[in-house]
This record gives C-alpha cells, structure tokens and sequence, in this order.
C-alpha cells in the first residue's frame, strides 16, 4: 500500500513545482515592474469603451442542457475504464462483448432521446 | 537516497521539457502560419530568423504593470493562470518518452491524464467569471459547454486504447502497441485529437475566445505576466496533446532506426505542424455547429470506435 501510494510523491512534488514556477514568475514581475495605477487603468477594458451597467449582468444560459447530459453519460465513462481492462482476460470473452453492446445500446439510447428531444438544435 | 535522486533527474527533464517545448510551439507557430499566409513573421529578435522572438516577448511581458481591474474578483482573477497552466505540467509525469523514460509510471495513467487536463479549463472558467466583464462571462460559459460536451469522445476514444492495450499505465500502452493498431485504432485516434483541440479552445475550435465577437474572452482583462501564463498554458497544452495522441494512437517511441525519444519526439511535432496546419485552414465554428459536432459527430463515432475495439479484441484473443 505504501509504495502505491509512493509513486505519487513524484506527483504531488511536481505539482509543488509548478506552483513555484507560478510564484517565482510573479514575484519577478513585482521586481521588476512599475505601479502607477489610475482610476482610469483600472476601469474594465470589456470592448473598448467605458462599459454600461454591472459586469455580472443577467443572460440566458443555453449550455445546462449538455451539463445534464454529460453527468449521465460521465457515470457511464467512469465504469468504463476498470471493465476495458479485463474483458479479454480468460474467462470473460463473449459473455462481456455482449454486455458492452448492451451499454454502448444505453448510451447511444441517451444520445437519440435528447436528439429527438431537439435539444442539440437551437431554436 | 539513490531513488530521491533518481526522481530528482526525471523532475528536472520534465521541468524543462515543460519550459522549452511549448516556446518552440509557439515559434513554430509564428514562422509556419507566417508563410502559409506568405508573410515572413519574426525575423529580427536574435538574429538568425527571430529565433529568440517569445524569449523577447518573455522579457517584455515580465516588465509589464500588473493591472487588475477594480470591477475584478481579484483573488480567483490571481488565481485563474495557475489553474490554467499547473495542471499541463502535472500531466507531463506519466507521458513516457522511451522504454523507462516516464516521470513516474501510474497504474491508473490514463485514467489520471484524463481527470487532471480536465482541471486546465477550471482556469479558463475562473477567469471569465471573476473579470466583471460581460463578454468574459460568455466567454468562461462557452468555455465550461466546451468541455463538458468535448470530454466525452475524448475519454470514450481513450478507453477505446485501454480496451486494446488492456491497461491504464501509458508505458504499458505503448509496450503493448503494434502497428496495425493504426488503421484498427484511426477513428478514436482522429476523435481524440479533434476533441483534444477543442479542449485546448484551439482554432476552428476558439468560440470561447472568439475575439472578432467577444474580443479575447476570459483573457480580456489579463495583461502582463498573467496574460503570459494563459498563453504559455495554451502552448504547454498543445504539447500535451500531441505526446498524449502519439502515446495512444501513434505507438509513442516505437519506430526503426531511430531511438525511442527522437521518434516520440518527431511524433509530437508533426501533431503540433497539425495543430498550427487546421488553425491556419478552417474557419472558426458557430456555438451552436460546435456543440452539434461533439453531440451528434464525435459522440457516435466513438462508440463505434468502442464497439469495432471490443469485437476485434475479443475475436483475436
């Protein structure tokens, strides 16, 4: 157990690596650069001219539709993985090949169903 | 003490793979787009062809004010360029450039390139929200529709080579790779590298930055060396793409004559030609055509990728 999780020291070292690639570059940028902000500066650049109402403002998001349909089919991937291993090993063979087919079948089903439901079309 | 040291050595090569590789990217870039659009591109700083033009860009973008807008959430619009960019290097430990020559072998490889590239967009996300700018918003939107509807067909045409190969460790997939998995393994092969592309929000797949509509995107409030980090992030991604996709689909350091890096090598750069290749070549797609594309293109042909694997796995076995 602890030499499965020993290979992931090299991991998470490199991880502590990248965040100091990232602290270094901005700590050289503090030394080297110069501060004079101005209420103008710091004004959102947005398209170029000064912009009207709140940053946050209200609009339509058309995306939730592909959120729910890639929850469902995510959980799907995830069991994917630990079965693409083993279902050539000896012992498994057609009985699993038709298993697949069976879930390929589900989630082409999901696929169909938001097809027919024009969710992939917009309006 | 001799294993420490021996991780220390893998560190440092994959330290500085990660800050030479995507600067010779993006110099490729420069002088290719450049003359296939006829035109010369850097040819001053450094001399001998501009060759030290992103070391000058470095050095300029290093000087520069660091400027944060007050509308801005300021610690997330801080943090958004490491989330962008970390992740790439992270990644960077389990692609192996030759037999043994891997960060660190994972049994659970594939499985973690996967779930860690996810995170890059995180940043693009991030940015976009915490501008207080409109147009960023949308931008970070597009972003987020992008990757939960190109991360499917990239890790169904995944599974499709830990199917073949019967592993998740990437050394293990390359060892066990032969060379008709090319033809047998081609249209997960092209899926992933098209759903890749639009992961990395690269042209025809640049919606969210789409800057003749939305001027830059997330990025449009960031300057100096924060603006840096996303661009060095894109580039780092694009390395990763190309080593991933030659260590799937392409056998990764197999290949005659030549030793196993220098191949993995010329693998990665005829990708990264590609990349600049289809930037240069396709216009940018509608919101609407590229989530269709994922949906009713991608999606499918993975499956069928998934199916053809399994039957000819199961059948030759």
């Amino acid at each position: 157990m602890d030499e499965y999780f020993g290979s992931y020291a090299v991991v998470v070292a490199l991880f502590a690596i990248g965040v100091v690639i990232f602290a270094g570059a901005l700590f050289g940028n503090r030394m080297l650069r110069p501060n004079r902000p101005t209420p103008e500066k710091l004004t959102t650049y947005e398209c170029g001219i000064d912009p009207v109402g709140d940053g946050w403002a209200q609009s339509q998001v058309r995306y939730y539709v592909f959120t729910y349909l890639y929850v469902v089919f995510a959980v799907d991937a995830v069991f994917l993985f630990p079965w693409a291993t083993v279902f050539a090993a000896p012992g498994f063979g057609m009985t699993t090949l038709v298993e697949m087919f069976v879930f390929l079948g589900f989630i082409a089903l999901g696929i169909l169903y938001a097809w027919r439901k024009r969710v992939l079309a917009w309006t | 003490m001799a294993e420490v040291l021996d991780a220390a050595v893998r560190l440092i090569a994959i330290v500085a793979v990660f800050l030479v590789l995507p600067l010779v990217a993006g110099q490729t870039e420069h002088k290719v787009m450049a003359h296939m659009q006829s035109r010369l591109g850097p040819m001053y700083a450094g001399g001998f062809h501009g060759w030290a033009q992103l070391i000058a860009d470095g050095v300029k973008f290093i000087q520069k004010e660091d400027v944060i807008p007050a509308a801005a959430d300021r610690r997330v619009f801080g943090l958004a360029p490491a989330v962008a960019l970390v992740p790439y290097l992270v990644v960077m430990v389990v692609i192996p450039i030759g037999p043994g020559l891997v960060g660190v072998d994972l049994d659970a490889g594939l499985f973690f390139v996967l779930a860690v590239m996810g995170i890059g967009v995180l940043g693009s996300i991030m940015a976009g929200w915490s501008s207080g700018n409109k147009y960023s918003l949308m931008g970070g939107m597009r972003s987020a529709a992008q990757l939960m509807s190109y991360e499917l067909p990239l890790v169904l045409a995944a599974s499709s080579v830990a199917m073949a190969a019967g592993t998740l460790s990437l050394p293990g997939i390359v060892e066990a790779w032969q060379w008709w998995w090319l033809p047998w393994q081609a249209v997960g092969g092209v899926v992933f590298f098209m759903a890749g592309l639009a992961e990395l929000r690269r042209p025809p797949f640049d919606m969210p930055i789409a800057e003749s509509e939305i001027i830059m995107g997330p990025m449009t409030e960031y300057t100096g060396i924060r603006f840096a980090l996303f661009m060095l992030a894109e580039y780092a991604g694009i390395i990763v793409l190309s080593a991933l996709t030659s260590v799937l689909f392409l056998g990764g350091w197999h290949g005659p004559l030549l030793p196993g890096p220098v191949w993995m090598l010329i693998k990665v750069f005829a990708l990264v030609f590609v990349v600049i290749w289809v930037r240069v070549s396709y216009p940018r797609l509608r919101e609407d055509q590229l989530q269709k594309l994922a949906w009713a293109g991608l999606v499918p042909l993975a499956l069928a990728q998934l199916a053809l694997t399994g039957i000819v796995k199961v059948l030759t076995v």
